[in-house]
């Protein structure tokens, strides 16, 4: 592994139009992540941290300014590129967790490798990943079948599974009651101190931002200081 | 990506929502199952006419007395002599008087056809004996009072169709010794062959069914040698015709019809009518298509954040294209394949009926009208499932994701 920042993002600026207005969703926003770091980006609603969560994830294209992930320029990116940076580079733990409800745990834990073109050893894979987040006994269970601190384990593999640079969790604990969101929070932490995997929470719970290395706070638009 | 495994998730996303997908697909069953089976009893109706068309000899040339034509001259024996005699490609040639006549014995009697025909009439027209035997020259030559009966008319007179000949019947009021019945050609087509009685042409001419002048006959039947010398008959017995009736070609006295034309028009219309029942089936293949568009718009549209998690997680938008077309192409194979099946049992049903009710239309299920339809559905699944897939494939992962 190179000693390059993950994430380098200078004078990063998005401007939505709604009509007549332009929203200044952000404006020249920059900063580095250094591999295997675990941070929390907080901020209020509306401060532009799902923008920029968006655009860290390559679902979204900056307005302007530069994006280097993982040593690629994914700024000016078509969607098609995006998508497969995306496959290989991003893993993301959502809110609502997401799983497909026909498919089972494993099935859904190996889904990115579907759309990477990996056929074989792709169940291996999977079975490993759930493995590593402590599922290796419910791989056949379908989300209904399993509780919500369970599903969230089975998107955390899911977003591991195809070793990416970066693991980019959308509030991962609002949807969980506090015993089950201690638990994947403790994951998180775990994963990145055993695996170093890099770690990017996006959160407005000032309890979870505390445990991570650092925090981003968004306002505005713009970074309000670097803790 | 696995193809087979797409195809796999496909039928697994249908079976997630068992009754909509039933329903649409019963769309595709019926179009699919209208096409073959129209198609099919088009198919039957044709063969059916073809066959009695040829039921009635093959390679033939009618001819009749055109009776718009000024002062025409009537078509006689000799006129059909002559044709024998000068026309190197003509086999054989009968002259016919035709009538209606009662026909009785012992106080039954019945109505029918009388024909007044030479010997060669039963090669012509391929009627066979079941016993005795037909017309001979002998009785054209003795003007013999012989009659050939109709085994519909030996039915009604006598109960039976064997043991017939020597009998005598009366036709009017003449007494005609029976020589011979007819085999049973089936009572379909042009005019019923089993009830009519066949006499000399020239004992009709001067006992029963006489005309003025005394040498007139209502038609000439002609046959060929071969199907290729036809138009060339035709050609030729024209000539011959106009020259003996010193008329000029466009004011003929008579008129020619090839037993090719009544089969080329009877063709030419069974043929618009199974393509008009194909339209109808074709129809309703089509509503059944944009059934399966309605669906997919509205699976679209409940499975948005399915669509964005699958980019998210890096599907390219032909990956999202290729997953629901092959559903909507899926719906419409498994409901043609249904269709086929169901096509089969209706033209079954069909066949069942139209036996039972003694017509003779079979309806022929060929491979060209199964093939036909399997890739019409095929095509229709996936026309309609175009327009949603692409809708499926362009949204954008980021409003995708949001929605609930």
């Amino acid at each position: 592994m190179s000693d390059d920042p993950v994430i380098r993002v200078k004078h990063l600026r998005k401007v939505y139009r709604m009509g007549m207005i332009e929203v200044q969703a952000l404006q020249d926003i920059s900063f580095e992540i250094q591999r295997g770091e675990i941070l929390s980006i907080m901020g209020p609603s509306g401060s532009g941290k799902s923008t920029l969560m968006n655009i860290l994830g390559c679902l979204d294209s900056p307005t302007s300014g530069e994006y280097i992930l993982d040593g690629v320029p994914v700024a000016n990116l078509r969607d098609d590129q995006l998508a497969q940076i995306r496959n290989r580079k991003v893993g993301f733990v959502f809110q609502s967790f997401n799983l497909l409800p026909r498919l089972t745990a494993l099935a859904n834990t190996g889904l990115p490798l579907r759309y990477a073109g990996v056929v074989k050893g792709r169940d291996t894979r999977a079975r490993q990943a759930l493995e590593a987040v402590g599922l290796g006994e419910r791989l056949n269970h379908r989300p209904t079948e399993l509780s919500g601190g369970q599903q969230q384990r089975v998107a955390i593999a899911r977003a591991l599974v195809n070793d990416p640079a970066i693991l980019l969790a959308d509030e991962p604990t609002g949807n969980l009651d506090s015993k089950a969101g201690r638990e994947i929070m403790e994951l998180l932490l775990t994963l990145n101190r055993e695996r170093g995997t890099t770690v990017i929470i996006v959160t407005h719970d000032p309890t979870i931002a505390a445990q991570t290395q650092r925090v981003i706070h968004l306002r505005d638009g713009l970074i309000e200081e670097a803790a | 990506m696995n193809f087979l495994q797409m195809i796999l998730e496909a039928l697994e996303s249908l079976a997630g929502n068992k009754l909509r997908s039933g329903l649409t697909m019963l769309g595709i069953i019926i179009g699919v199952a209208a096409v073959i089976s129209m198609l099919a009893i088009g198919a039957g109706a044709q063969a059916s006419i073809n066959n009695s068309i040829n039921s009635i000899g093959t390679n033939l040339i009618f001819i009749s007395p055109n009776n718009e034509a000024t002062n025409p001259k009537p078509l006689t024996a000799e006129d059909a002599a002559a044709i024998k005699a000068s026309v190197p490609s003509v086999a054989s040639v009968s002259a016919l008087l035709q009538g209606r006549v009662q026909v009785s014995v012992a106080g039954k009697s019945k109505s029918t056809t009388v024909m007044a025909v030479a010997p060669e009439y039963a090669s012509l027209r391929s009627l066979n004996v079941t016993e005795g035997s037909f017309i001979t020259p002998a009785m054209i030559e003795a003007r013999s009072a012989v009659v050939v009966l109709g085994p519909t008319v030996a039915e009604t007179l006598f109960g039976r169709t064997e043991n017939l000949t020597g009998q005598v019947v009366r036709l009017g009021s003449q007494p005609f010794r029976v020589i011979g019945v007819l085999e049973s050609k089936g009572g379909s087509g042009f005019g019923n062959q089993d009830d009519q009685v066949i006499i000399p042409l020239t004992t009709g001419q001067t006992r029963l069914l006489n005309r003025t002048p005394h040498d007139r006959v209502d038609q000439i039947l002609v046959q060929v040698a071969s199907s290729e010398q036809v138009t060339r008959a035709g050609n030729d017995i024209t000539a011959l015709l106009l020259d003996r009736h010193h008329r000029q070609v466009g004011s003929e006295d008579f008129s020619l019809l090839k037993q090719q034309d009544i089969l080329n028009t009877a063709q030419s219309i069974t043929g618009v009518l199974t393509l008009f029942l194909g339209g109808v089936g074709g129809i309703s293949l089509l509503v059944g298509g944009i059934g399966i568009m309605n669906i997919m718009l509205v699976s679209v549209t409940e499975r948005t954040r399915e669509i964005g998690l699958r980019k998210a997680l890096g599907a390219r938008r032909r990956d999202i294209l290729t997953q629901f077309l092959i559903e909507s192409a899926a719906i419409s194979l498994v409901g043609g394949a249904m269709g086929i099946l169901l096509s089969w049992g209706i033209v079954t049903i069909i066949g069942q009926l139209a036996v039972s009710s003694g017509t003779a239309l079979i309806p022929v299920i060929n491979l060209d009208a199964i093939l036909l339809a399997t890739v019409f559905s095929a095509a229709v699944g996936l026309f309609f499932g175009i327009y949603p897939a692409n809708r499926a494939a362009n949204l954008q992962p980021v409003e995708a994701l949001r929605t609930e």
